[in-house]
């Protein structure tokens, strides 16, 4: 395990998030160190994507701080769309352009947002989709790639840009069981080379084996943290247990 | 003479149509001027207001809402009547071909953003979150990520709606402007024979049903291949 850095790279303060009368995220306090793995466990509605939303500002928290990389996502002076160059975010549903090749999906914004010119993005676009060992379906259209293949390539979106830190939604959710283990695989990879994370996600046996930290979140408060270890085999609280055996048996 | 003859003497007299063609012909071409500034500027107008319309500024989305009811509910040539016959009281005198195009593009201007518009909110909500999230702005993300995907479902409705609407040229012929069946039918009654009246139905045929059969191509080549 990695010691955590002097500075966080994400450090979320007091964040409330209220839908209308809907009180969503209440205080959610979340630190991550350089380098670090933090993976969220929780009900369904417990509050995980909101909370991850709200660490790019897709969710605009009602109250609370987010500082990512040093940049105060909260503070109206900060141009968010240089800001979010810096967060990848997954998605569940991967959420790939569909009028567009997988190079085209991880190019656009290298062009659009980060300024590179059409080679370049190409040379950093064909980069990527090789990390996520889809150097040969470039010129694919999202509708011709299977589920996982869907999802490595949102992930080589994501990456092309260097982002500080990578956010998972439930990356493999919607994946049929064959597939999940290839995207898996790419986000192992991922934390390999030193990328900091965090990662919605129910996949126990990943937690394991990547992440550093595990967090229980229920009804928009985080009951629980600590290693996947302790988290899974003997947590403190009894919410946590009644969770955890449950997910161990579905 | 029998019924055929007279038939063919109504309908289709020779003389008639070879003093009339031309009139046709130059109505013809008055028709696809004003069919093309309708949909050029109908489109454009219609586009923008959907653009226009997803900046989410609700007094302004009130607006939008409110003129593009305004101008799908008034039949067409009440349209033009209006714009024909009283604009002139303010002071501006639009000619009738100025005004069945105003009028005419208006009408394609409605309901092409509803159409756009339509389009738009089709897009599933993750496409602009994926776009946003990689640090495309939000005209960015419109522009580039979801309007191509909402053009690409609302081209066969458009099409329709766009040759519909075109269509009403003929409506022009209210208000003295010389295109197909405003010239057929100065012609019939110059000639007293309403031969000229077939030659305009050709015409429309001529100019149209490439349109038609172009649309059906444009439909199928655009059916949601994901
Ligand atoms: N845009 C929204 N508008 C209203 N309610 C929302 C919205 N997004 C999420 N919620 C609600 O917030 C709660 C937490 O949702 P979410 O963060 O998606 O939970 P999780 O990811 O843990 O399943 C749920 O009750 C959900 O219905
Ligand atoms: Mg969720």
């Amino acid at each position: 395990m990695t010691p955590p850095a002097a500075t966080p790279i994400v450090r979320a303060t007091a964040i409330h998030k209220h839908f209308g009368a809907l009180h969503v995220l209440k205080g959610v306090d979340l630190e991550v160190a350089e380098r670090e793995l933090v993976f969220v466990i929780g009900p369904s509605g417990s509050g995980k994507s909101t909370l991850l939303r709200c660490l790019n500002r897709l969710e605009e928290p009602s109250s609370g701080s987010v500082v990512v990389d040093g940049i105060d996502l909260l503070d109206p002076r900060t141009d968010i769309n240089h800001a979010r160059q810096r967060i990848g975010m997954v998605f569940q549903s991967f959420n790939l352009y569909p009028h567009m090749t997988a190079l085209g999906n991880v190019t656009l914004a290298l062009r659009k947002v980060a300024g590179r010119g059409r080679a370049e993005a190409d040379a950093i676009g064909q980069a990527a989709l090789a990390r996520v060992g889809l150097a040969d379906r470039a010129g694919h259209m999202p509708a011709q790639l299977s589920g996982g293949q869907q999802q490595r390539v949102a992930i080589a979106r994501a990456i092309a840009l260097e982002p500080r830190v990578m956010l998972f939604d439930e990356p493999t959710s919607a994946l049929d069981p064959e597939l999940v283990g290839s995207v898996l695989q790419v986000m192992r990879e991922l934390r390999e080379s030193g990328m900091t994370m965090v990662v919605v996600s129910h996949e126990m046996g990943f937690a394991r084996a990547a992440a550093d930290r595990v967090l229980f979140m229920d009804e928009g408060m985080i009951v629980e943290a600590g290693p996947p270890a302790q988290i899974f085999a003997a947590p403190a609280q009894e919410r946590t247990r009644a969770f955890i055996s449950q997910i161990k048996h579905h | 003479m029998g019924n055929w003859d007279r038939f063919v003497e109504t309908f289709f007299n020779a003389k008639v149509m070879a003093k009339y063609w031309p009139d046709i012909l130059s109505g013809l071409f008055v028709t696809i001027e004003l069919a093309a500034l309708i949909v050029v500027t109908g489109l454009i107008a219609g586009l923008a207001l959907a653009l226009l319309r997803s900046l989410g500024i609700r007094p302004l989305n009130w607006l939008i809402v409110f003129v593009v009811d305004l101008f799908r509910a008034l039949p067409p040539l009440v349209i033009i009547v209006l714009i024909y016959f009283g604009l002139p009281s303010v002071d501006l005198v639009p000619s009738g071909f100025v005004s069945t195009w105003i009028s005419l593009a208006l009408v394609l201007m409605a309901f092409a953003e509803e159409i756009f518009w339509a389009g738009i909110t089709a897009v599933p909500r993750g496409q602009w979150e994926a776009a946003r999230s990689t640090g495309l702005s939000f005209g960015q993300t419109l522009l580039g990520v979801v309007l191509p995907q909402a053009l690409r479902i609302t081209i066969p409705p458009l099409t329709n709606r766009t040759i519909a609407i075109t269509k009403g040229t003929a409506l022009g012929s209210v208000v003295a402007v010389s295109e197909i069946l405003g010239q057929a039918s100065s012609a019939v009654s110059n000639s007293y024979n309403p031969s000229p009246l077939t030659l305009g139905a050709a015409a429309y045929l001529v100019l149209f049903l490439p349109v038609v059969v172009l649309g059906r191509w444009i439909e199928t080549r655009f059916a949601w291949k994901r």
